[in-house]
């Protein structure tokens, strides 16, 4: 029989007195003015904000008090990002550092960098990029060609990234590089590395997305020098330690609530007193984000206990994009509203175009919906 | 053999359940066979099957200890609802223990044979000088005939609700079979006299709008899940043995991609029905129901369509088995509300509250350490 884990069971009463801790803190953030509810909150960039709520316990939730963190469960982290995101709350700074990057150093970094990097993430004052795509390896990430070759104390870099989130804000990235032969199964021969964005040898260009703005970028590497201290994990590891690190990327509740907040608009919108049809989908929508809530949160508990949960991962993306894909489509079925990108009078209409205009990225980013429909399939005895 | 009847501490509920789980299966796996599923669909009432289950105690797992029951948990039961269903236990096994456990939480005590639970209109008790009578009509009853038991909610003349637990008699019975073959039976009750025993008060987690609709609701999510669950794995194994273009049909990235769709339905669906048995006897189960009977019955439409179009001819004969499985899922999606009846009332509850509410109307549903 086929058999997932998504047995979840409940909430540590710990991650619920957690959950009054994030709400009295945002609530003060809101109420003295700090920040408005953002659209699509992980999308942005506040270092100010990053570090406040650093300040308050909530960055580097499960990393050791040693290095800076709570040393809490990966429930309560867990609770904190949901709450988050359900605020809006302007998260995107510290979001991949938080997420993926501390926990990978943590796992398999040299004590250095956990020295030098680790305290700054949980003080929500170091930020990290993702450095996987390049321009010919997309999907197909094992084809990356950005070469490390062996020097003294170190590697020198040679190539380029792109779609790299953040880069030109970023004070590190996580780079997976090609040091040796591919093998047989194309998945030898790669390793991770922490990238200092401030040391030479890197240009970063921005690229601007269908609606103008500036998130990703295109990075280049011109014999730029890596430490052997910032090597992640060993040498030719890289493909175990990335797909890893894609587990912590793709489950979390930021891949079904990137549009939340549409949503409640969405609701207010429609008032106290909705014609059937938009009761139904509105309904619908509630029902599906309901069960995506206890899908995320038995992969946080598995990811707590050391247990790779990457086909589970997978799922909880697919699901969960296809949701917040399908928020928008649902929004503009409901209420006969134009989107507009400078609608003064009407903030609904701004956010439906917003979103909708974010929406395609969704499936893509962190892996396309396709790919991991292929690790579902791999994770189900097909091929 | 399995035997229930000693009921485990809380804590060893787990390990306990485990091992239950997997003895029903073998249980069912033994008598639920090919040939008394298609006899079942013929029409003939698992006899042997059915007297099984009652030996190992199943219909009485959700009933408490000082009932006479196993005691255990709502979400076990829930998981041994969606057992029977991966075996398509042609029994009202589901409605059995969901009705025990209604009418014994009422103070009622446990009854040997088929409890079944029947929604209807016009439900009317009056009294007269023999006692209590009952009138009305009962529709789409699961196994109503059947059964030595109907559970039902009927009103009297002061427009107090009661729970009546009805022996079974001879009356006239209008049968209808749903899609996979199940007896749906209607009965007209004119002047049913009705003893003491069989009457309680209405509890108060059967006072919502839904009733006992919400219950049956309940039982058909779970089964969904189930049903869902066993068409995923015919439709995996199919795909690995069946060659085409010399080489097995789950190679090609097409057909891998649906089944990936379907196990990301079933996913989805078996965590709304945990959500709905873990709420069991809360103050959020009617919302939990909702969720766990909307986002089952759309994946079930999805699972089936998809567990088709992988076996190709072969699961549109009567001989493959996969039809036990998916007449039942289009059969149970529209039973006890079908997903608009849900959504909408989900929708009305969150719209009525306003966009701010809904975090908080989430959060609750989800089980947690704070509510222990
Ligand atoms: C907003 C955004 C932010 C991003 N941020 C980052 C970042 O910070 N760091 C980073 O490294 N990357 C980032 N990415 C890149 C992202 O990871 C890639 O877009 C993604 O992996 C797909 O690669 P691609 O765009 O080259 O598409 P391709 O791989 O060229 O795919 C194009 C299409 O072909 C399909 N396809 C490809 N291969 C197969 C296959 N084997 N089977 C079936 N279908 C297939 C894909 O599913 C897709 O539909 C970001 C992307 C977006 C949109």
């Amino acid at each position: 029989m086929q058999s997932f884990r998504f047995g979840f069971d409940h909430l540590p009463a710990e991650a619920e007195q957690v959950r009054q801790d994030v709400r009295a803190f945002l609530q003060a953030e809101r109420e003295a003015g700090l920040f408005v509810p953002h659209r699509c909150s992980w999308s942005t960039f506040d270092p100010a904000f990053s570090r406040r709520a650093a300040a308050a316990g909530f960055v580097g939730v499960t990393l050791p008090k040693a290095y800076g963190g709570q040393e809490r469960s990966s429930l309560v982290r867990f609770v904190v990002t949901e709450e988050m995101l359900a605020a809006g709350a302007p998260c995107g700074a510290h979001w991949i550092a938080d997420r993926q990057s501390a926990p990978q150093i943590l796992r398999h970094g040299t004590e250095y960098a956990k020295n030098l990097i680790v305290p700054r993430i949980c003080a929500g004052e170091c930020y990290f990029g993702i450095g996987m795509s390049e321009p010919d390896s997309g999907s197909d990430l094992a084809a990356v060609r950005t070469r490390a070759t062996r020097t003294e104390g170190g590697f020198v870099l040679n190539g380029s990234k792109i779609w790299t989130t953040n880069a030109h804000r970023a004070d590190y990235l996580i780079a997976l590089v090609r040091t040796g032969d591919a093998g047989p199964d194309r998945h030898g021969g790669l390793t991770q590395f922490i990238i200092d964005m401030s040391a030479p040898g890197i240009v970063v260009r921005p690229i601007y997305d269908l609606s103008g703005h500036h998130e990703f970028n295109e990075v280049f590497f011109t014999d730029h020098l890596v430490p052997d201290a910032l090597m992640v994990g060993e040498e030719g590891q890289g493909w175990d330690l990335v797909t890893q690190e894609l587990a912590f990327e793709r489950s979390g509740p930021d891949r079904f609530m990137s549009d939340y907040r549409l949503l409640v608009e969405l609701v207010d919108r429609i008032g106290q007193e909705p014609d059937r049809q938009q009761a139904v989908e509105t309904g619908r929508l509630v029902a599906h984000m309901a069960a995506l809530m206890n899908m995320s949160a038995s992969v946080a508990a598995l990811l707590g206990r050391n247990e790779m949960p990457n086909v589970e991962a997978a799922l909880v993306k697919d699901v969960g994009t296809a949701f917040e894909r399908d928020i928008p489509e649902v929004a503009r079925r409901l209420m006969p509203v134009e989107s507009s990108l400078d609608a003064q009078d009407d903030p609904f209409a701004e956010t439906l175009a917003d979103v909708m205009l974010r929406a395609p990225s969704f499936t893509l980013r962190g892996g396309t919906r396709e790919i991991l429909r292929s690790v579902t399939a791999r994770g189900l005895g097909l091929r | 053999m399995l035997d229930i009847h000693t009921a485990p501490a809380a804590s060893e509920e787990d390990d306990f359940a485990a091992i239950l789980l997997e003895q029903t299966d073998r249980l069912l796996a033994h008598h639920v066979t090919p040939a008394a599923l298609k006899a079942a669909d013929e029409g003939a009432f698992p006899l042997a099957a059915w007297a099984a289950v009652s030996e190992a105690g199943l219909p009485l797992a959700l009933v408490p200890e000082e009932a006479g029951g196993a005691g255990l948990s709502a979400v076990t039961a829930g998981q041994i609802i969606r057992r029977s269903a991966y075996h398509a236990l042609p029994a009202p096994l589901a409605e059995t223990l969901i009705a025990q456990a209604l009418w014994t939480r009422a103070g009622g005590a446990a009854v040997d044979g088929i409890v079944t639970l029947a929604t209807g209109t016009g439900l009317a008790l009056s009294s007269t000088a023999q006692g209590a009578v009952l009138s009305g009509t009962l529709a789409s009853v699961p196994w109503g005939a059947h059964a030595s038991f109907i559970l039902l909610i009927a009103h009297d003349g002061d427009g107090s609700a009661h729970l009546v637990l009805l022996p079974h008699a001879d009356r006239p019975v209008r049968t209808r079979r749903n899609v996979a073959n199940e007896p749906r039976d209607s009965l007209t009750l004119e002047n049913v006299h009705v003893d003491a025993d069989s009457l309680r008060p209405l509890p108060a987690a059967l006072a919502d709008a839904d009733g006992l609709m919400m219950f049956g609701a309940f039982i058909r999510a779970q089964q969904m899940v189930g049903a869902m669950e066993r068409s995923l794995d015919l439709a995996l194994t199919y795909a690995n043995e069946r060659k085409q273009f010399g080489k097995p049909i789950g190679r090609f990235q097409a057909v891998q991609h649906m089944l990936a769709e379907a196990a990301g339905q079933c996913a989805a669906a078996g965590a709304a029905a945990q959500l709905a048995a873990s709420a069991w006897g809360g103050a959020h189960f009617p919302f939990a129901v909702a969720v766990a009977k909307a986002r089952c019955g759309e994946a079930a439409g999805k699972v089936a369509e998809i567990c088709h179009q992988v076996h190709g001819a072969m699961g549109f004969t009567h001989e493959h088995p996969l039809h036990f499985f998916t007449r039942r899922l289009w059969a149970w999606r529209d039973e006890f509300g079908r997903e608009a009846h849900w959504q909408e009332r989900i929708g009305r509850a969150v719209c009525g509250q306003g966009g701010d509410a809904l975090w908080p109307m989430l959060v609750a549903l989800r089980p947690s350490g704070a509510q222990d």
